[in-house]
């Protein structure tokens, strides 16, 4: 009884080994549950269609992401009767699987987001974006006019392509060195695409903004927007679902 | 390793050592001569004021 | 001299570095903060040069007192108005973006002012700024005293109060232009996050250095819990911040990891920012404020040290419980259920234990406001330890999450616990700090309480009613199987709500405004001339001992 009391004495009075303790016990929850999601194979089924995003599409996202869409928007459907039915097919892991970062948010101040792909036009979105209100009289959602004022100035899109690639998104060498010309191609509906819808299948070509003569942040922001959950076709899913 | 394995281990083995652990800090802070420590301890922040401002 | 030519060259290096890479910067955002960065480096430049033609000046900015019996108050003191300062300006965007929620009209049609940049100035003015100004100031008070020492190196503890300013002016200015990593509560990007390394590591440095130079036996338990309070985020921070710049000259970068372990990640992160930065942090203050003030020991330190062990090792299992329902596989959203729940036990033995500390004087309650404010903020503790718990339960989660309800959640325990407990702590310390008898006004700490808690209450109710009200609008299916509401019916149902939020919110700034003037009188050491708080009757004629009177 001695010793044990000894001990409980170094652990109080001794600061390094009580910074140890506390290091040790503070990350074993951490290991425990982070740790597995990276080498369970269950974690992340694949599934067919999912794609990384074309160079316009991650300019759009990136926009998305700089304007805090995520405060007021998730993109993440649960396995509910009411959200599958306002929403669409509940999120599947694997749609996320090349978002860095994720987008699944945390709070509904305007609807999800996962499955907005397609379901307005080009021109809605416009519309929507300058004056919320115009569109939706309830919204409380900030106008975000100055996007298609604005020239899309995403840099090199090479050299994001390139940093994620190095975080594991497997765009090929062709898809780096041709990221600019992907991004100019892909609102030019004159243009030869074959290359471009080779690499990202589904890939939407036209001019986003209503305005073809400029290449705006708009423009970017709506081709995100209308790819959002659109890689998976669901419906050729549900018949492998059904009972053998 | 699988999920069916972690699940087992952490079932059996981990719940033992955590509930094992989770006693043994309970125990801990009712050994003999604890009491005072504790006393001296939670007495020790009104020593101090003599040297403040 | 040699000493001084050095440290100017180094700042003068760090100005040309700075300017280099404003000019080289691959977008504005990075240029703009590469100018402050710029910026601070002149003035800290400046602060090197003048400080060898003024050397009584420099000794006061850089120096620790030369008096050795004293304790090195001076980063503390900074850190008190800086607290009150960013609180202030936490606050009021708060307010700001909880009236563009009733109001959209407010976001100005102008990109910097819109409701998505300025919701992460919110919350990181007023976890980050407000809340850890409060506590570094505190814990190098806290840890000063009850080690009996003066604060190690001195130089790297004044480093770390105008680095953390840095951090804070870097992140907010970052959030305006929409420089952000979108992490909720870390949304800082990457070089950012590199300096708040810096930072947070010289912190470490500065209080481990200063529990190993103490003259006391013991490391009182608030130590131990703001010790794991530096060391977990550090960690944390480490984790969740990595991430692949585009560009070493552009702000840009993208997560190091994607989709489920990126979110799993994230509120791992973000769920134990409130479990260390906002408990265990803000619990180190409670061990040592309430009983301070009370002027009795805490009630049971063998309870404290449990909730110590205890506390730590639950609260980092919890995360999960922010990803209920989606693509994060079930067993890990069980675990953090599972872990959320039992947490509500160490959580309420903390709540306990400091209420019961007031055990024999509970009459203080009563003419003592601070100790009052004490109270309502481990009530509010204990409300938000059991609000949590119960909303990580899958099913009530179910209707909980994405509503205003984990909104209101957040704030109870914010402008409650985190807020009325930093408030306690610095009526605590402004007077000793500035060596004034008492403060200006208690009758004003009065005021602050009942504004505060009228705010509170207006706020959580206001988002309780939304988020249940939202939860069930998006489920009510009708007689025909159809959806019943629209989204935007759902929205426009909450404006009433959003108005109440918004006044209560109006108040609790109220209330801060209050404690402004209050602290800013006591420190120009003036005193009101107020009745005092408690009147408890007093008649000299009856106060003498009775004596027998002798026979005649």
């Amino acid at each position: 009884m001695t010793t044990l009391t000894q001990k409980h004495k170094k652990i109080e009075r001794n600061v390094t080994l009580l910074a140890v303790l506390a290091l040790v016990t503070v990350m074993i929850g951490g290991i425990v549950e982070i740790a597995p999601l990276f080498w369970i194979d269950n974690t992340v089924e694949e599934v067919e269609g999912v794609r990384p995003y074309t160079p316009l599409e991650l300019a759009g996202r990136n926009i998305y992401v700089r304007e805090g869409c995520y405060s007021c928007h998730s993109q993440m459907i649960r396995p509910f009767r009411d959200e599958v039915e306002r929403y669409g097919h509940y999120s599947l892991a694997a749609e996320s699987m090349y978002d860095h970062p994720f987008q699944w948010g945390s709070k509904r101040t305007g609807p999800d987001l996962a499955r907005v792909g397609g379901r307005y036009s080009d021109e809605w979105h416009v519309q929507h974006l300058t004056d919320p209100r115009a569109v939706v009289p309830e919204s409380n959602m900030p106008p975000y006019a100055f996007l298609a004022a604005k020239d899309l100035q995403s840099g090199d899109m090479s050299t994001h392509l390139r940093a994620l690639t190095r975080v594991g998104v497997p765009y090929s060498e062709d898809a780096i060195a041709k990221a600019n010309e992907d991004l100019l191609t892909q609102v030019d509906p004159f243009a030869n695409s074959t290359e471009l819808e080779q690499r990202y299948p589904k890939v939407h070509i036209r001019d986003f903004d209503g305005n073809p003569d400029r290449l705006t942040e708009m423009d970017a922001l709506i081709a995100y927007l209308q790819m959002i959950g659109t890689l998976v076709d669901f419906e050729a899913g549900e018949a492998l679902e059904q009972p053998r | 390793m699988n999920y069916d394995a972690l699940r087992h281990f952490a079932d059996s083995w981990g719940l033992l050592f955590m509930t094992a652990v989770f006693l043994t800090l309970i125990g801990w802070t009712f050994r003999p001569g604890a009491g005072r420590t504790h006393e001296e301890a939670a007495h020790m922040i009104f020593d101090e004021d003599k040297n403040d401002v | 001299m040699d000493n001084l030519l050095v440290k100017a060259g180094g700042w003068l290096a760090l100005v040309f570095l700075a300017f280099l890479a404003m000019v080289l910067a691959v977008d504005g955002g990075f240029a703009v903060h590469m100018a402050i960065i710029m910026i601070a480096c002149l003035i800290a430049l400046w602060v090197t040069i003048s400080k060898a033609d003024y050397a009584a000046i420099g000794r006061g900015i850089l120096k620790a007192p030369a008096d050795p019996g004293k304790y090195d108050d001076d980063p503390i003191r900074w850190g008190v108005i800086a607290t009150l300062f960013w609180g202030m300006a936490g606050f009021f965007v708060g307010l700001y973006i909880a009236l563009q929620l009733a109001f959209p009209v407010l976001n100005l049609g102008l990109e910097y002012t819109t409701f998505g940049r300025l919701r992460p100035l919110h919350t990181s003015a007023v976890i980050f700024a407000f809340g850890g100004n409060a506590l570094i100031a505190t814990s190098f008070y806290i840890v000063q005293r009850t080690c009996r020492a003066r604060l190690a190196f001195p130089g790297l503890a004044r480093f770390v109060f105008w680095g953390y300013q840095l951090f804070i002016v870097l992140a907010a200015t970052g959030y305006l232009m929409g420089v952000t990593q979108s992490k909720e509560y870390a949304e800082p990007e990457w070089y950012i996050d590199i300096w708040l390394t810096i930072v947070w590591v010289s912190y470490a440095v500065v209080y481990i250095g200063t529990i190993v130079k103490r003259s006391e036996p013991h490391i009182y338990v608030a130590n131990w819990f703001f010790l794991s309070f530096i060391l977990t985020v550090a960690m944390l921070h480490l984790v969740n911040g990595l991430a692949m710049p585009v560009s070493l000259l552009g702000a840009k970068s993208y997560s190091a990891f994607a989709g489920v372990q990126d979110a799993l990640t994230q509120w791992w992160y973000g769920h134990n920012a409130v479990g260390f930065f906002l408990t265990a942090g803000f619990l180190g203050m409670m061990y040592y404020f309430v009983p301070k003030q009370a002027e009795r020991p805490v009630y049971s330190y063998r309870l404290s040290i449990i909730h110590f062990w205890s506390l730590i090792f639950l609260y980092i299992w919890a995360g999960p419980h922010h990803l209920h329902y989606t693509a994060l596989p079930d067993w890990a959203q069980t675990l953090g259920m599972v872990f959320s729940i039992v947490l509500w036990m160490p959580s309420w033995g903390g709540m306990i234990n400091g209420l019961m500390t007031l055990n024999g004087a509970w009459d203080k309650i009563r003419t003592d406001p601070i100790i009052r404010m004490m109270v309502l903020a481990l009530a509010f503790y204990g409300m938000s330890t059991f609000e949590g718990p119960m909303m990580s339960i899958k099913s009530v989660n179910s209707l909980s999450h994405y509503t205003d309800w984990t909104v209101g959640h957040v704030h109870s325990g914010a402008l409650g616990w985190n807020g009325m407990i930093t408030f306690a702590a610095l009526y605590y310390m402004v007077p000793r700090l500035w060596g004034r008898q008492r403060l200006y006004s208690l009758r004003m700490v009065n005021w602050h309480f009942w504004f505060a808690t009228i705010g509170i209450v207006l706020y959580a109710a206001a988002m309780w009613v939304a988020g249940i009200m939202q939860g069930l609008m998006w489920r009510e299916y009708g007689d025909d199987g159809y959806l019943v509401y629209a989204f935007s019916e759902v929205v426009s149902a909450m404006f009433p709500m959003y108005v109440i939020r918004a006044a209560g919110g109006l108040l609790y700034l109220a209330g801060a405004a209050v404690m402004v003037y209050n602290v800013w009188m006591t420190i120009a050491g003036k005193i009101r001339e107020e009745k005092s708080m408690t009147e408890t009757p007093h008649d000299p004629e009856a106060d003498k001992p009775l004596v027998a009177v002798p026979a005649e």
